[in-house]
């Protein structure tokens, strides 16, 4: 469970520091004190951006706990390291292109005022694809050498962290489908913003796969 | 003013309550003492918290009741006395905790002479194995449990060869000496508990856990399994009888080990057609009962539980309850089997008979009896054919009068409330949901379906 | 285009009055009407909990008297009970219900920052509700493995609905969190960015500061909940090992090798301990407002109140293992684990503290929602205290798995946070319905309430000091216990049916104010927090007409020297409040 707790305690420390810097030595039952105007500025900034925050916060969350349950079960006497299919090092490299599609696209979409998202967006999500689809192969590659996920824990557990984490894409690439349709319609205001948290949520996940990847090449 | 009234009664009643309670901790029987200081001070601290806050409460509920023209008094907050408060309120937490941690780190480390006793928990029993005199287990693997092998003994093991083998729940020890618990479960999660040792600990499948004590009283102490298990949880209960060293030594060199249990030879069939002679009067020349006798059908009844009905009989176990009619007729048949070898023989006769299925004399509800055997179905199987794992003996193509009369008996306490007879205990657990005579005909009609 | 909040669309207002009966109360995005849907769905499934808990008590007290408990139903009742008391009505009813309600109306915005997925947050809900209730009537049944659904026997033929319930609990439980982590995001971004001008963090009232908390644990630990049960899932459905070891169940080996129980023990322990305090949390919130308002005084200790609520959420993340004292785990954890839970006693004994010391020196209205918060103090204490046995390891070895543990959390988690939802509900009551409730009612529901449900607990953690285990269909004879251990239970059983059975009173007394109350004042507390300044009550979907409010003080200015009255809502300005002398806090 250490690694569940030190990801949660360093989530924990950050959301502690902020408010009590939000608190530390106010006195709130003095009016006087609280400077009525002061704290307009962090209000209406972004929920998006903190709706999505919070949601990466829960996801670490989840794939901090799943890989405290692997370290546990590692440990136990019937573990058989798994030979990850060579392929992932393809894959991986596709979805760092697919980040940096993202980012071209987001800085694009910054910076100019009526800027064409369309061909960043397609590549990004094209890579993305690619991605999901090399995954997917992964997988056949290995059921058809007879390493199936019932075979051994380590297999079970490589075909959990693979699936959750290509759910995950693919939850993004539900939002990355409604502004593509929505860029295609014309709408790029509205898109705007969606591709700068995609931006973020890929970024997130392309982390969160190098530290599974690691861990799973590690072991 | 009635809700201040209603505290100070509640928090004078709660201590009343303690003080008279007579459901409170059973007599010590072990060495843990230590735990009951530990709880003891507890109990002040705690107590001491409950009545102060709680009083105070009632005298502020009281004292400053809304009145009209009072104002409250405004103060967001006093420094000095959180801290004092918060101070203090450490102190009575480190008092608690101290000693609980001392006497942790007494429970965490074994004695060095302690002996070692294993449990052994499945669904729904307890069973036990000593190390035997060269003090040192066999190795054990769950792949190989199966009715021949309930431990999972390694054959090959010599440290295994000694192993004495207790397959009844009823562990005995010596007294005042430490002794460690091994605990081992077949299938799933158990708890070795017993109040008056008031250590208890899980069994977990694929582990072994443990805990120690030193008996410290005499006597005859209840088991319970106190984790979850399954429908049959509440019935997995066993003993410790805690004797002194030498009837221990005694007991525990007149139990089989695990090298003459496997050298036992087959019971033979033909020696036990003589034997069988006495029985065939009542029970039929091929065992198929005879209703007017009240002998019930035994051709396809199994083994294993033909022998332990004989052995319950002969050992007083099953027969001498006043009102059991009939199985007081079975014991003197019983006793004119003189060893164990004599009821293998007898029992390996009776399984060459052709099992031919009892005729159904019992009419019910089928519908209803197939609702109420759900809960059979669990030990004795979907088909009442029996689980010798389970100790739950065939049922379907057996004589179902006799069904329905030991039924009857089981649920009066008739049957199965003797001390030794383990398994007829549980099933009295379980008869007892059996309201009526009806709803026993209900699921021997049913079971006359399978 | 940048996202604007709703805060500042004044001029979409109008866009905020749903007119058709379906969208106004069925497809509503208002979060006043789903946190009533919420609350009516949360009772809902808590009045078929408390059925079950009633069939539990029949067997406990009148043992084989009635010939519809068996074994097989009896495990069914006690995991359905526990399952849908902790997760379907109190997670739901605290965070869903109230949070709902509360954290716009208190904070001072129109609605929750993303209404439609507060809207799907629900309906979501209302599936995971519908698949539990369908277990009831798969061929097997629902399962029962015990609330904790601790593996392998979770999964294995000795556990009724092993074929189908097993597979919707978890179903259910995983379109839960989903629900559940849809709201919560919805909550977190709402405490953050939609409050009104001059709602500083330290100026919420403590029930948005319990909530706020509550539901950030929930993000946190729902996770490992949901871990688990996929990973349960897998174990059961394609045969998996996670948690499964080799074993022999009923003579066959069903072909695992190597898992460990354990593993899935501390996973559903380090969700289990948080949800402790995730109901906890917001009960702490909710009645600290409510003993300030109705003693009239300042909450005391406000800082130390807020930072009890974050030491104990902090704290609530490595205290979990104290579940599995006994479970097999490295015994040497409990060294760890008893320092910590001990521990978490400081922070909580500080509020407690507070509380009593908000009493002092008040002027105390003893209405029904006050009762309730001052029954919530009694029984709070008590099961906090007992909580001090069970968390002590080594006490721990002869009460775990016996009713004190029971009567310990029924007490802290069951009867405690039962109180303050009905003090909240009926302190809330002229808010959310425009109507007041019948006091004499109230009153009477109140004492049968505190005092039936003191009335089952106390005896049974007697009963648990004796050794009778939890989790007992039946305990038949033994040696060790006093036949008047029988005798105590047959008592706890009439008080449990006892209890069960008043609770009409607090239906016939909602169904009398909904049809017969008189009009609630809008304030009838005096309270100065947010919700009760709205412009109508109840307050309509928008909540603040045409012009949000303004915050200028703290939720706790009750009785300030040298004012009119005894109370200042938040939204009034130091200029506009009616001084009789001085400023208030100069001196402070």
């Amino acid at each position: 469970m250490e690694i569940g707790l030190i990801v949660l305690a360093a989530m924990l420390a950050t959301l502690l520091g902020w408010i009590l810097k939000q608190s530390f030595n106010t006195q709130p039952w003095l009016a006087e004190v609280v400077d009525e105007t002061a704290n307009q500025a962090p209000f209406n900034a972004r929920p998006k951006l903190v709706a999505l925050t919070a949601f990466l916060a829960v996801v670490t969350s989840f794939f901090a706990l799943i890989l405290s349950a692997y370290s546990l079960r590692m440990e136990l006497g019937d573990w058989i390291p798994l030979t990850e299919p060579q392929l992932l090092w393809v894959n991986t490299g596709v979805l760092v292109l697919a980040s940096v599609a993202f980012q071209w696209t987001r800085n694009i979409a910054v910076r100019e005022a009526t800027p064409r998202l369309m061909p960043g967006l397609l590549l990004s999500g094209v890579l993305t694809m690619v991605f999901l689809a090399g995954q997917w192969i992964a997988w056949q590659q290995l059921n058809a050498s007879g390493q199936y996920m019932t075979s051994n824990p380590s297999n079970a557990f490589f075909f959990l962290l693979t699936g959750i984490h290509g759910l995950h894409i693919l939850g993004g690439m539900y939002v990355w489908a409604r502004a593509t349709v929505k860029a295609f319609g014309g709408d790029v205001d509205a898109v705007r913003h969606s591709v700068e948290l995609c931006t973020i949520y890929w970024h997130f996940l392309l982390l969160v796969w190098l530290v599974l990847f690691g861990l799973m090449l590690s072991t | 003013m009635p809700l201040a009234v209603v505290l100070i009664l509640l928090v004078v009643g709660s201590l009343v309550f303690h003080v008279l309670s007579p459901w409170t901790f059973t007599p010590l029987a072990s060495n843990w003492g230590l735990i009951d200081f530990t709880i003891d001070i507890t109990f002040w601290v705690t107590g001491a918290v409950f009545v102060a806050v709680n009083l105070f409460m009632a005298y502020c509920v009281i004292k400053f009741r809304y009145k009209k023209d009072a104002q409250a008094t405004y103060e967001p907050e006093n420094k000095k006395l959180e801290t004092w408060l918060t101070a203090l309120t450490a102190v009575g937490v480190a008092a608690m905790l101290t000693p609980g941690l001392f006497v942790w780190a007494d429970f965490v480390n074994v004695p060095d002479d302690a002996h070692e006793v294993e449990a052994v928990g499945q669904q729904w029993h307890w069973s036990y194995r000593y190390p035997g005199v060269d003090g040192k287990f066999g190795e054990v693997d769950a792949e190989r449990i199966s009715s021949d092998n309930p431990f999972g003994m390694d054959p090959d093991d010599p440290n295994g060869q000694d192993d004495v083998l207790i397959m009844h729940p009823e562990a005995r020890l010596p007294i005042d000496k430490p002794v460690k618990f091994l605990l081992r479960s077949k299938d799933v999660l158990h708890d070795f508990a017993i109040a008056q040792f008031r250590v208890k600990m899980d069994l977990v499948p694929g582990m072994q856990t443990f805990l120690w004590l030193t008996p410290t009283a005499l006597g005859r102490f209840e088991l319970l399994c106190e984790e979850l298990c399954g429908i049959a949880h509440h019935t997995m209960r066993g003993a410790v009888i805690v004797e002194e060293s030498d009837d221990f030594d005694a007991w525990l060199a007149a139990q089989p080990t695990y090298s003459e249990i496997t050298a036992q030879a087959a019971g033979n069939a033909a020696v036990g057609a003589g034997q069988y002679i006495v029985c065939a009067a009542c029970h039929g020349q091929q065992g198929e009962g005879l209703a007017a006798l009240n002998a019930p059908k035994l051709a396809g009844q199994s083994a294993w539980y033909m022998k332990r009905q004989l052995q319950n009989y002969k050992s007083g176990a099953r027969g001498a309850h006043a009102d059991d009619v009939f199985g007081r007729q079975m014991v003197p048949m019983a006793a004119t089997l003189a060893d164990d070898a004599a009821i293998n023989n007898v029992v390996a006769h009776i399984q060459t008979f052709p099992d031919v299925p009892a005729p159904a004399t019992i009419d019910g509800d089928v519908e209803n009896g197939a609702k109420l055997y759900n809960v059979c179905a669990y030990c004795h199987g979907d088909q009442a054919q029996g689980i010798e794992a389970m100790n739950a003996p065939r049922a379907a193509g057996m004589s179902d009068w006799y069904l329905a009369r030991q039924l009857q008996n089981f649920k009066d306490g008739i049957r199965g409330s003797h001390p030794t007879d383990y398994y007829g205990f549980q099933m009295g657990f379980m008869a007892r949901v059996l309201h009526d005579e009806q709803a026993i005909n209900d699921l021997v009609a049913y079971i006359n379906t399978l | 285009m940048g996202y604007v909040a709703i805060a500042d669309r004044d001029h979409e207002i109008e866009h905020h009055d749903p007119q058709t009966f379906i969208t106004k109360y069925v497809w509503s995005q208002d979060h006043k009407v789903i946190a009533i849907q919420y609350g009516v769905t949360a009772i809902f499934v808590g009045l078929i909990a408390l059925g079950l808990s009633a069939m539990m008590r029949l067997q406990l007290g009148f043992p084989d008297s009635f010939s519809f408990i068996n074994p097989e139903n009896y495990y069914q009742f006690i995991t359905m009970h526990g399952m849908i008391m902790v997760i379907y009505l109190l997670t739901a009813l605290f965070l869903g219900g109230f949070g709902n309600y509360l954290i716009p109306l208190m904070c001072g915005s129109r609605d929750m920052v993303f209404p439609f997925l507060n809207m799907l947050s629900y309906w979501v809900y209302l599936l995971s509700v519908i698949i539990l209730i369908a277990s009831f009537f798969v061929p097997g049944g629902s399962t029962g493995a015990g609330w904790t659904l601790y593996p392998p026997q979770a999964i294995l033929p000795g556990t009724p609905g092993v074929d189908w319930g097993i597979l919707l609990m978890l179903a259910s439980l995983a379109v839960f969190i989903v629900a559940f982590t849809m709201g919560g995001l919805n909550y977190v971004t709402t405490v953050l960015q939609a409050r009104c001008r001059g709602m500083t963090l330290m100026r919420m009232p403590l029930s948005v500061w319990g909530i706020f908390i509550a539901t950030i644990l929930g993000l946190l630990a729902f996770p490992a909940l949901l871990v688990s049960a996929i990973m349960m899932l897998l174990d059961k459905t394609i045969a998996t090992s996670f948690f499964m070891p080799a074993i022999s169940s009923m003579g066959v080996d069903p072909g695992y090798t190597g898992g460990s129980p354990i593993l899935f023990q501390h996973l559903f322990w380090f969700f289990g301990h948080p949800e402790v305090y995730i109901v906890a949390l917001p009960a702490f919130g909710i009645v600290s407002d409510l003993l300030s308002t109705h003693a009239r005084k300042n909450i005391f200790g406000y800082r130390m109140m807020v930072w009890a609520i974050i030491a104990i959420g902090g704290l609530s993340f490595i205290v979990w293992a104290h579940h599995m004292y006994v479970s097999g785990m490295n015994p040497y954890f409990g060294f760890f684990f008893a320092t910590t839970t001990l521990i978490i006693a400081v922070p909580t004994a500080i509020k407690v503290y507070n509380w009593v010391l908000t009493l002092w020196e008040g002027n105390i209205h003893l209405r029904v929602p006050m009762l309730f918060a001052i029954a919530f103090i009694f029984t709070f204490i008590h099961g906090g205290l007992t909580g001090l046995f069970l968390g002590n390891v080594t006490i721990d070895l002869p009460l775990s798995d016996t009713y004190f543990v029971v009567a310990h959390f029924h007490m802290v988690m069951g009867v405690s946070p039962v109180l303050v939802v009905f003090g909240a509900i009926y302190h809330w009551w002229p808010k959310i319905t425009g109507r007041m409730y019948h006091e004499g009612l109230g009153k009477w529901h109140f004492w049968m309430t505190f005092l039936g449900t003191y009335s089952i607990y106390l005896p049974m953690h007697y009963l648990g000091f004796a050794g009778v285990p939890r989790r007992y269909f039946a305990m038949g004879n033994t040696e060790f216990l006093p036949e008047s251990a029988q005798d105590l239970n047959a008592w706890i059983t009439m008080s449990a049916l006892f209890v069960a059975a008043t609770q009409v009173l607090f239906f016939i007394n909602v169904i009398w104010s909904l049809k017969k109350g008189p009009k609630a004042d809008p304030n009838p507390w005096d309270a100065t927090t947010l919700e009760w300044q709205t412009p109508d009550n109840p307050p309509k979907h928008g909540n603040w007409g045409h012009e949000l409010p303004e915050c200028h003080r703290w939720a706790y200015d009750y009785s300030v020297p040298g004012y009119k009255d005894d109370f200042i809502p938040q939204n009034v300005p130091a200029s506009d409040a009616a001084p009789a002398g001085r400023d208030h806090g100069v001196e402070h």
